[in-house]
Parts: structure tokens; sequence; C-alpha cells
């Protein structure tokens, strides 16, 4: 369980003249759950991005599972196993939550297997099983577009799940959730890490807490520091990023 | 020498049509998102303007001043296209931004719409309608607001579309009853012929270049220059470009985004018509004409980048280059001696329609490279 | 939810009634000219078919669809010219003694097969489409790009097409109506009563084909790329190859539509490829409703068809009503009419014009119980 998942070595990213990333290291093991926090324009997503392919660094390099996935495509990066949650919840509206969840779940994703072939029982078992865990089975045949917010969210995890990645990158899952479905969230995202390699990005503090993870800090594109919620909230340079620098210091 | 001196003024001269044609297209597509499918039919709008300002100037009173009836008509027809151009943002453009497609769709039944008005209704009585929209678009804007806003704003209002269309009609009887060429509906192709001093051409080390093609790159000229100034350095370049950019912060700011439409479509249709004129003095004017350089305008666009007028530009430039050079078979009386089956494939291509087919499969190529244009903009937010 | 699902079966029933008893009784009813309209105007059904599996469902907006159309033309008009060529000088179509050429050109000698005709006029356009497809999609090149590009393609093409007379006889096209098919004139009654059948009995299969796309999981996956395609792609899917099969698909049913109206309407030429035609093919699906196959069809027959009496009572004012249309469309029906339909678009204009009709005042919780019943 202690081999490297996912390595990210001197990624730089620039967009004209701001560097988005700026030499960000990260190193993610086999089963672990990772918070990633960070003020407004850390990199936060420009990170993700980079991991799932939508960007190319323009130093740096990638490995997942010990390979490079520069080079990959990012449909190819998804199936080699690594799934992506987006900041606002992006299902397919016109689907219901089960064709949803089926094509997330359908494998192989090439045309003619999916002409030809329904959705396979243990796939469908798969997907029932899925629903009830994130109380969508009475929904199965709504189309997804009339969820509440919070159900969307839910519905995009579950996605996420369906595919059977071995890393999953949850970007803000909390983002406009009640109390109540937050602490729910934050329970079946520790269910699922030790199984999956889990990464979270999120603000939310009170959320980061009940994850009870390690927690990376991610400041103008690259780790600031690393460790317990404890260690993180005791760390000056933290405190300045967050609170701004105390005057004194300036004087 | 002179072959390539020759090559390159054809190359400059296709180019320039393409590029006056292209600019108008540019700005409405670069900044507002709105494919505008009826553009070559504000430049038929353009060069009818042409054709009833000439046939204006021929009336006795104006004939003294006809020598200079195309510069004026350069005005009148940017004037014209861009107050069709308004209403067509008025009634249509309002309700579809956001939706590229849509623009796309609807702008092409505005294009159908204009075709057939044109021949089916006589010329006096389109120019009629053209005032009649011009001045009551004028008196929406003159009309001071503290008078629109008492008991008396129903009776304002009335009486200024009352004016319009008084005005309307009496241009259009007016122009019926003294140009009897304008009094007919005609499907029939006109022409526009240029003054005498426009005629024949220029000597220049040895080689005759046409005026008219000349006058056409001088005014493409002025439109380029006078567009990068406006964008660049007018107070609403600004306001446009911000709008461009992010129209709910701009709306917040207290842009009225809605009169940055206007303008910017305004313009982008005004040019349309400059580039009618550019057109009516090339050929015969039809109803059809725009049609003939709508697509080379987008190709424009495609290959120069969204947004960005020195791609254009540059876009423009090199198809005219390469229509020149594949169109004309240029590479073989350069290179006389080239092998038999290369020699015999360039020959294939080397007709006006068949240089098209060449270039459309260079730009696919080319594409393949760069698929967003000579100028991509780049960025976290360009592909979402 | 479930009223509204029966609702819908009840109406596609009803429409599927309605067009099956006029297909039979056309033949009976009308006269051979409105029939054989009807006949051309059926096979535009399938190009229909074709822009709305693109359009509708995969949010390709194609306006190059007339190339394929074109070339399922050609593909059938190159049969019937060689096999009707036999009395004319060195056996070749008649046409190329008007500019001197003696020898075949390379290209016609496998369209003296018929078997070979049969399948190039739906595998050269859907192989042409999935080439220009492939090359476009791969580079992410979508929406607006796409359009303006495959409209670009078609002026290409039209050039292509109308400057080889020596080829193809340029712009003046082929003729078929004075070709013979198995010793029968193809313009004489009998045999276009035949091609009437032939093509009511393809608009039925393509219509099948097509909804078996749609219906299942490759049918998501497209509706997916419609809505959003990145999301499909951090999914899994490559779109690209999606994207390239769908089109590729529908340039084949262009292709069979051309074939088709090109046999019924006696010609095909370059005109089969200019801009406002490919553009129209558009506006039958989108009054129709896009997304929806039946409105495809509908669309394509009935605005035909109203074009054709339209025309032919005023000239000049189908050009306005077209325009009218375009536009009406976009700002107004967006789903088109059966979309509006299915969208309870009547109900709603009962309700604004103030005749309110019955409606569930707890909507949702008839929706969750039908739903743990089919559980």
């Amino acid at each position: 369980m202690t081999e490297l998942l996912l390595e990210l070595k001197g990624i730089t990213v620039k967009f004209g003249g701001f560097k988005a990333l700026d030499d960000l290291d990260l190193i993610l093991k086999a089963g672990e759950l990772r918070a990633v926090i960070g003020p407004n324009g850390a990199g936060k997503t420009t990170f993700l991005d980079v991991i799932t392919g939508k960007v190319r660094p323009d130093e740096g390099d990638v490995l997942f599972k010990g390979k490079s996935i520069l080079k990959q495509r990012e449909h190819r990066i998804a199936r080699l196993g690594i799934g992506r949650k987006f900041q606002s919840p992006r299902v397919f509206e016109k689907l219901s939550v089960f064709d949803n969840l089926a094509l997330a779940a359908a494998w192989p994703k090439k045309p003619m297997p999916l002409l030809l072939e329904s959705t396979k029982r243990a796939e469908t078992e798969r997907i029932n099983q899925l629903m009830s865990i994130v109380n969508l089975q009475t929904k199965s045949n709504v189309l997804a577009g009339s969820l509440s917010h919070g159900q969307k969210q839910w519905l995009e995890i579950s996605m996420l799940v369906a595919q059977k990645p071995d890393l999953l990158l949850v970007d803000e899952p909390v983002a406009g959730l009640t109390d109540e479905e937050t602490d729910l969230t934050a329970d079946l995202l520790k269910s699922l890490a030790g199984e999956n390699t889990v990464l979270v990005i999120d603000h939310d503090m009170d959320f980061i807490r009940r994850l009870n993870s390690p927690i990376s800090v991610l400041h103008q594109g690259h780790v600031l520091c690393e460790g317990d919620m404890k260690t993180i909230q005791t760390d000056r340079r933290v405190i300045e990023v967050y609170l701004g620098q105390p005057e004194q210091e300036i004087l | 020498m002179e072959l390539i001196l020759e090559s390159l003024f054809n190359s400059v001269a296709i180019g320039s049509v393409l590029l006056v044609a292209a600019l108008g297209l540019a700005i409405v597509f670069g900044l507002m998102g709105v494919i505008n499918l009826a553009h070559g039919e504000l430049m038929m709008v353009g060069a009818y303007s042409t054709y009833v300002t000439q046939l204006i100037f021929k009336l006795p009173i104006l004939k003294p001043f006809y020598d200079i009836y195309v510069l004026i008509a350069i005005i009148i027809a940017f004037i014209v296209s861009g107050t069709v151009g308004i209403l067509l943002e008025r009634t249509v453009i309002r309700r579809l931004y956001g939706s590229p497609l849509e623009t796309l769709l609807a702008t092409w039944g505005v294009s159908l719409i204009l075709q057939q008005f044109v021949r089916s209704v006589p010329l006096a009585y389109a120019t009629g309608c053209v005032i009649t929209i011009f001045i009551s678009l004028l008196f929406s804007t003159v009309i001071p607001q503290n008078l629109l806003q008492g008991n008396r704003r129903k009776l304002i209002k009335t009486g200024a579309l009352g004016t319009s269309a008084a005005a309307g009609v009496l241009t259009a009887s007016a122009l019926a009853s003294l140009v009897s060429k304008l009094s007919r509906a005609s499907s029939r192709n006109v022409d526009v012929t240029a003054p005498p001093w426009m005629r024949g051409g220029v000597d220049v080390l040895g080689m005759t270049f046409p005026k008219t093609r000349l006058l056409i790159i001088v005014i493409t000229i002025i439109s380029v220059v006078a567009v990068s100034i406006f964008l660049n350095k007018s107070v609403w370049g600004v306001r446009i470009r911000a709008v461009t950019q992010n129209r709910d912060m701009s709306e917040c700011l207290g842009i009225s985004t809605e009169s940055v439409d206007v303008i910017t479509f305004g313009i982008g249709s005004g040019l349309a018509g400059v580039a009618g004129v550019a057109v009516s003095l090339l050929g015969s004017v039809g109803p059809n004409v725009g049609g003939n350089y709508i697509v080379g305008c987008f190709m424009v666009v495609v290959l120069g980048g969204v947004g960005n007028l020195l791609g254009t530009v540059i876009a423009s430039f090199s198809i005219g280059l390469m229509t020149d050079l594949i169109g004309a078979g240029r590479l073989l009386t350069i290179w006389p001696n080239m092998p038999q089956p290369l020699a015999s494939t360039v020959d294939f291509f080397s007709t006006t329609s068949m240089a098209r087919v060449m270039i459309f499969a260079l730009i696919v190529g080319f594409l393949q490279y760069r698929p967003a244009g000579l100028f991509p903009q780049k960025g976290r937010m360009v592909e979402s | 939810m479930n009223n509204s699902r029966i609702l819908k079966r009840r109406l596609s029933l009803i429409l599927w009634v309605v067009i099956i008893a006029a297909l039979v009784s056309a033949p009976a009813i009308l006269p051979v000219f409105r029939l054989n309209l009807l006949g051309r105007y059926l096979s535009l059904a399938i190009v229909a078919l074709g822009v709305d599996l693109i359009w509708g469902f995969t949010g390709l907006l194609s306006l190059g669809q007339g190339i394929f159309f074109a070339l399922g033309g050609y593909c059938a008009a190159m049969y019937l010219q060689l096999n009707s060529a036999g009395e004319f000088p060195n056996r070749i179509p008649e046409f190329f003694g008007l500019y001197g050429v003696k020898q075949l050109p390379f290209f016609w000698e496998p369209f003296h097969s018929p078997f070979f005709t049969l399948i190039a006029i739906w595998l050269i356009p859907a192989v042409i489409a999935a080439l220009l497809g492939f090359l476009v999609f791969r580079n992410r090149i979508k929406g607006v790009y796409f359009s303006i590009l495959t409209q670009a393609a078609l002026l290409v093409f039209f050039n292509l097409f109308n400057g080889q007379q020596k080829l193809i006889n340029g712009t003046n096209g082929l003729k078929t109506d004075v070709t013979f098919l198995f010793g029968q004139l193809v313009g004489s009654e009998s045999v276009q009563r035949w091609l009437f059948w032939i093509t009511a009995l393809l608009v039925i299969l393509a219509w099948s084909f097509s909804s078996w796309i749609v219906r299942g999981r490759f049918g998501n996956v497209l509706i997916g790329i419609r809505d959003d395609e990145s999301r499909i792609r951090f999914t899994g899917y490559n779109p690209t190859l999606f994207k390239t099969i769908i089109f590729a698909i529908a340039g084949g049913l262009a292709g069979i539509s051309g074939a088709l109206y090109t046999v019924q309407s006696g010609i095909v030429s370059p005109q089969f490829m200019t801009v406002p035609f490919s553009i129209e093919m558009v506006i039958w699906v989108a009054v129709g409703g896009r997304g929806t196959l039946i409105g495809a069809i509908l669309g394509a027959v009935v605005i035909n068809y109203a074009k054709s009496l339209v025309s032919e009572a005023l000239p000049a004012s189908w050009m306005f009503i077209q325009g009218g249309l375009f536009i009406l469309v976009v700002t107004a029906l967006p789903q088109g009419v059966l979309g509006w339909i299915q969208g309870n678009g009547p109900r709603n204009l009962l309700s604004r014009l103030g005749i309110s009709r019955y409606t569930a005042t707890y909507p949702k919780l008839d929706i969750d119980q039908s739903q743990e019943i089919e559980l």
C-alpha cells in the first residue's frame, strides 16, 4: 500500500507572463486521502488540469504508477484510472441519473461495444448500489438536470466512483451544500480512501478538518507546506498567506 | 522584376478586397461572438447604395459634383448598411447573444429576406425605408431623456415616428419620380460606373495599375487604420473591449452594454457597406453579390484567429497571395522547367475556382498545426 | 413524468399511423407529378435524419451536407449513364463527345458494376465525411468553426465539380431521366412509382437505423458530447472518434438520400452543392424539432411540400417565408414544432391566453411514487 501512485516533479505552467504553477512538487501514495487547500489564485484548478491532461505544463513531469502521462490525451488519462470531479457540478443534464452513471461505468469505452451491447448486469448492480449510497435510488429515471445542487454534486461524485479510478480528484465537492450534506460528503470521501486514492481540493476548513487527512497548502503555484491540520494551523507562512503579513514585521 | 511586381500588386488587390470585406465580420465575430451570415447581404446593401448615389448624382442639380460621388457613396454606404445592421441587432441578434450557432441560422434567414427585398422592392422605396429607420434611430438617441419621462412621452414618440415615416415617404416618392430606374423592382444586375478620373490606370515602372484597384487599396488601409484607432484609443473602444471580456462586470461598472452592442454591430455592418462600395467598383451588382464573398471572409477570420486585427490583415493578404500564385499559374512562369507531373498539377489548379479548392486544402492543413489560427487567444478561459 | 411519457408514446403512435397511412394511400390518390414530388421530399427526409443525428443529438452543425448528398447522386447517375451508353461513340456517355473526350476517365470504370454502385452510394460519402470530420475534430475545432469549415468545404466541392467539364460534365450535371434501368426509361411513370416505394421503404429503414443508434448508450455519449464535451473526455471517452463515426453515418445517409433524389428528379448537378441548399436542410430539422427523429422527417417533407405549393402560387414570397422561418424557429421555437408540443407548448400557450387546464398540484410527489413502483 505504500507504493507511489502519483508524482508531480517541478511542474511549471505559464499563461502569458503569469506563472499559474511554479516548480510544484507533490507525491501521493496509493490509498491515501489528501486535502489540498490554498487561497484563490493559488493554482488549485490548474494543478488538476495538469494531472488530467487538460493543460500541458511548460516544465516538469507527471508520473502516474511510475509512468509519465504528460504526452497522453485526456480520455487516455481517464482510462488509465484518474477520475475528476469538476468545481461546479457537471453532469449530463439531459440524461437520466441512471444513464449518467451508466456512461461512467461502461467498459470498454469504445463505440462498437456501446452500440451493440447494453449495460451489463454487474454494472447495473453497481450503479444501483452507488445510487443507494448517495440516496438517489428513487431518482433513477429522473433527468439529471432536474436534481438539486447537492444531488448533482453527489451524482457527480458517484459517477466518479463508477468509473473505478485508482485516483479520484475532487474539486470543491461541498461548495453550495448544506452542513448536513457537507458532513455526509466528507464521510463518503473518507470511506472511499484506502481502496482508492483520493485528492480533495476545497477551502471549507470545517470540511477539511472532518476529512482528518494530511493537507498540502498551495500558494502562488507551489506547495507551501504539508502536514496535518495542527501543523498547518500553526505554520507561520500559512498564517501569513491567509491572514496577511502582521504589520509589525514589515516595520 | 516586373513579374514579381505584378504578382505582388495582384495579391495586394485581392487581399485588400478580402480584408475590407472581412474586417466588419471579424469585429462582429471576434468582439460579439456573432456569426453574421447576412454580412454578405450588408455588403450588397452597400453596393446598391453606391448605385443609388451614382444615379442621384446624375441628376442635373448634382451633376457638377458627379466626379466625387464615389467618395460620398462610401459615407452613405457606411450609414445605410450600419442602419440596416442596427435594425437587425435590435430586432433579432440581441435575443441570441451567447449562442453563435443560433445567430448563424437567424442571420441566414435575414440574408434571404434582404436578397428577396432588393428583388421585389423598387430601390426608391427601399431608400425610403432606410431613411425612416435611420431617422427614427436618430430620434431615439437625440431626444433628451427627461422629455421621454412625462406624460407627453407617447406624443413625442408618435411624433418622432411620424416625422421619420414622412421623411421616408417623401424621399421615396421624390426618388421614384426623379429617377425612373429606381421606381421599378428588378432582379437584374446593375452596373456602377466609375467617374472619369477613376478610369484607366497609373503607370509605374512600365506597368499599369488600374485606378479602381488602387482606390480599393486606399479604402482598405483607411478602414483598417480607423478601426484600430477606434478600438485601441477611443473611449468606446475600451468599453467595447471591456464588454467583450466580461459583460456582467462591465454592466456593474456602469457601461451601457446595450449601446456597446449597437455601436459594435453598427460599425461592423457599416464596414460591410464600405466593402460593398469596393465590390461595386469591381463588377456588376446583384442580389447575390454578397454571397460570393462571405465564405472567403470567414476563411480569413478562421485563419487569422478570432478577435485579432493583425491576424485578419495577415490572413487576407496571404490568401490574396495564394490566390494569385495558384490561380494565375504563376509557379509555372517562375519555374518553367518544372517536372511534368508537377507541372500538370499546377496547371490543373490554375483557375480561380480551382485555386479556391487548393487554398481550402491548405487552410485545413494549416489548422492541423495551429487549430486556433495564426494568433490564438491564450489563457485559462479559452476552452471552456 | 409518467403521464407525459404515455402522452409522448401516444403522440408518436398517432404520428406513425398517419405517416404510414399517407404513404400507402399516396400512390392511389396523388397524380404522378405530385407523387414524384412526394418521393423526392421523402428522399430529402433521409438527409434530414443525418443532419438531426449530427446536429440535434451531437451538436455539430454541418453546413456541408450537400457535398455528401451530391456525391451519392453522382454515384447513381454515373452508373445509369454508363448503363445506357452502349449506342454512343466509344461506348461512353454522350456528353464526353462534346468535349472531345474519347477515353473514359479512370474513376468512372468501377461504376459499370451495379453492386459497386449500390455500395459506393453510401460508402464514398461516408468515407469522405469521416476523413474531413477526423481532420477537423482531431484539433477540437467545434461549434461555429466547424460550421464555417464545412461550408467552405461545400464551396470547394462545388468548384471542383462545377469546373470539370471533361471529367463529370461540370456545371451541366449528369442526367438520369433519359437513361435506362432494367430496360426501362428511368424517367418513365412505372419506374418512378417503383422508386417512390423504394424511397418510402428506405426512409423507414433509415429512421429505424437512426433511432437504434441514438437509443442506447452510444446515443447517450452523443448527447454527452453535445452538452459537455470535456466532461465526456474526462469520463474516458474519445469524442473525436464518436464524432467522426456519427459524421460518417450522416454522410452515408446523405449519399443515399442524394441518390434517391437524383433518380427521381432526373438530374444531378453541382447545384446540389450550393450553400443555400445545405443550410435549408438544417431548417427542416430545426422546424420539425431537433433531437426528434420524426421531427426531422416531417420537417423535410412538410417544408418542401409547402415550398413547392407556395412557389407555384407566389414565386417571390417563398424567400421571405423561408427567411422568416429561420428567424422564428431560432428566436421563438428553439426546439422545433415537435419539441414544442412535447414540452407542453400548446398547454402553455392556452394558459397564456387565459384558458388554463388542470395541472397537478404536487408534480414532484407524482414522480417519486411512480419511480418507487418501478423499482
